[in-house]
């Protein structure tokens, strides 16, 4: 008898214990990850923590609202240059330079986003496709030069650490980026689990039956757009921090297809998702170039059509059914 | 005077090219209202082909001949065994499947043909036309070709039965089968159709912009604005809209905006159309019950 009651608790707190188990391990081995691990790979594992901001901003649009963006390297690229410029014709510091950068990518995401309502499934795709294409020829315009610096790009000096911490430059860019990323992930999870996410996935699902419910569409459409900008626009200023340069061919069509691949792989409408992405668009690349510079695409290519006839939720779907099978 | 003729002309022969694009996306798109994002890349690979053929020593026009029926096929052969698995799922999974394509026949060309931009030789010569200063023999010749390509898709889709299936197949897929059409068939030949035509486009640019696995992003860009321009259900739309969207093209670039903004023009132009005017200069607008 006394089992029969004892046990609806149990196992409603088992996956409670199991799903910060994974979390928390993940950060404790981050943390100690600096102190172990030499500079280069240290940068790469930064590089991936960035890219996880970015996935997660789009996966927000892509795999919660349902609107397709293949433009999204567009305000990673805002992002960088914003903080590019503002550090280096304002010799503003880095702490003041993100904020900013994140601001300017939530309105033009945000102003994005209202041409955006009216663009439905392939339409969207076709706009922001266009954009993918057309950035870097912006970036390169000449009557930006000025502040742009064309085609050379910005170079960055690497942010100094405050005074009195023992720690190399590299380590302490990692750290920033690992607490910003945190922060990313835990705003993420609690926005999306609570009423916008709802509203989200009633919009993707079912727009008419939504808005019958009182959910305000075009509002919400719009301010996703925003968020998802503002995410992918921090990745993107903490990259030209990391990279310590811009430049206009960085942020081609294909930075944007990169991303989406990563959200698709990873695992659309998840948080989770984002991580698994970012680690295969960060650390893949670099296993596979030693054979050829079109490996890479190829395996992309490939690994997308599977992804979406046989794992539709990506990897992290692919790992929640291991962890549900083994219990 | 001269030099605004001049990019007029040029502008019309590389509208024709954005058009015949245009036009392979319409075909698409009328049949399942799908935007192939991976034309431009299938274009550039068929152009590849070609180019290899002739490397091999083959006469330019067959191996143009040799070229439209691989591309042909190739197109024929994704609609079958990979579109067609993804014709009930939603516009992402499409889109995905089209990026998937564009990437792989990206590095595809890249693995095979190396990442360096090539010269490709136009079938119809590099000298001017008849000694005219106006225009170039490829101008002229690409002009040509897509007059030829006009009349014989109109002819084809009006006066053939295949055509007409295939029309047919477009309107109502339903009924189409309940007379006795092959839809599956019909719509991947329907690929075939706008692999075959972008392979032209692909062989008709190659010589303006040079050949590298890149060489279709932006032609790409404005074929799909030349087709929204004319209207994505008109074919003969994308051909003018393609024809009106190479004139703006060289004439804004030569004397208003600068060869540096010509992809944001295209941009503007997409998104112009998209919203103001959906339904482009000749299309029909679409009421959909709620």
């Amino acid at each position: 008898m006394t089992d029969i009651t004892a046990s609806p608790p149990l196992a409603v707190r088992k996956p409670a214990v199991a799903a910060w188990l994974l979390p928390c391990t993940l950060a404790a081995a981050a943390l100690v990850l600096p102190l172990v691990a030499p500079g280069f790979y240290l940068f790469q594992a930064t590089l991936a923590m960035i890219y996880a901001i970015a996935l997660l901003g789009l996966n927000m649009l892509v795999g919660y609202s349902g609107q397709i963006s293949l433009g999204h390297g567009a305000f990673f690229a805002v992002g960088a240059y914003t903080t590019a410029i503002l550090v280096d014709h304002f010799a503003a510091p880095g702490w003041a330079a993100i904020p900013m950068a994140a601001l300017l990518c939530f309105a033009v995401g945000f102003a994005f986003g209202l041409p955006a309502l009216r663009l439905e499934g392939h339409y969207l795709a076709l706009a922001t496709f266009a954009l993918a294409v057309a950035v870097p020829q912006l970036l390169k315009w000449k009557a930006l030069e000025d502040w742009t610096g064309g085609v050379q790009g910005i170079l960055l000096a690497k942010p100094e650490v405050p005074a009195g911490l023992p720690l190399s430059p590299d380590q302490w860019l990692y750290l920033c980026v690992l607490a910003i990323t945190l922060l990313a992930f835990v705003a993420a999870r609690n926005l999306l689990g609570g009423r916008l996410g709802r509203a989200l996935v009633a919009i993707r699902e079912q727009p008419i039956a939504a808005a019958a419910m009182g959910v305000d569409v075009p509002g919400i459409k719009t301010l996703t757009f925003g968020i998802s900008a503002l995410y992918t626009g921090v990745a993107g200023a903490l990259s030209a921090m990391v990279v310590q340069f811009v430049s206009p061919d960085s942020f081609n069509f294909f930075l944007s297809i990169t991303l989406i691949i990563g959200v698709v792989i990873g695992g659309l409408g998840t948080v989770g998702g984002a991580l698994y992405g970012a680690v295969f668009i960060q650390f893949v690349p670099n296993l596979v170039d030693q054979v050829s510079k079109s490996a890479t695409w190829a395996i992309y290519g490939v690994l997308l059509i599977v992804v979406v006839f046989l794992m539709p939720s990506g990897i992290e779907g692919a790992v929640r059914r291991l962890v549900r099978g083994r219990r | 005077m001269d030099a605004l003729l001049h990019q007029i002309i040029s502008g019309i022969a590389m509208g024709g090219v954005y058009g015949a694009l245009g036009l392979a996306a319409v075909i698409v798109y009328q049949s399942t209202h799908h935007l192939n994002f991976a034309q431009g890349e299938m274009a550039m690979f068929s152009t590849y082909i070609a180019w290899m053929l002739m490397q091999a020593g083959l006469p330019p026009w067959a191996a143009l001949g040799l070229t439209l029926v691989a591309a042909f096929a190739t197109g024929m052969l994704i609609q079958r065994f990979v579109i067609h698995r993804a014709r009930f799922a939603p516009a992402l999974t499409t889109v995905l499947l089209f990026i998937a394509l564009l990437v792989i026949f990206n590095s595809l060309a890249g693995w095979l043909f190396g990442y360096s931009a090539r010269i490709f030789p136009s079938p119809f010569g590099s000298g001017r036309a008849f000694d005219s200063a106006l225009i170039s023999a490829h101008e002229l010749g690409s002009i040509a070709v897509t007059l030829v390509l006009v009349v014989a898709l109109y002819l084809f889709f009006n006066f053939t039965k295949l055509g007409l299936a295939m029309q047919a197949t477009a309107h109502n897929p339903m009924s189409a089968r309940l007379v006795g059409i092959r839809v599956g068939w019909m719509l991947a030949f329907g690929w075939g159709l706008a692999a075959a035509i972008g392979a032209v486009a692909g062989v008709l640019v190659a010589p303006v912009v040079y050949l590298d696995p890149s060489m279709m992003s932006g032609v790409l860009i404005y074929g799909f604005a030349a087709a929204l321009l004319g209207g994505l259900d008109s074919p003969w739309g994308a051909i003018a809209g393609g024809v009106i969207v190479g004139v703006l093209e060289n004439v804004l670039g030569a004397y208003v905006i600068g060869t540096e903004l010509k992809l944001s023009v295209a941009l503007m132009l997409i998104i112009g159309v998209l919203l103001f005017k959906p339904s482009g200069l000749f299309g029909k607008p679409v009421v959909t019950r709620v």
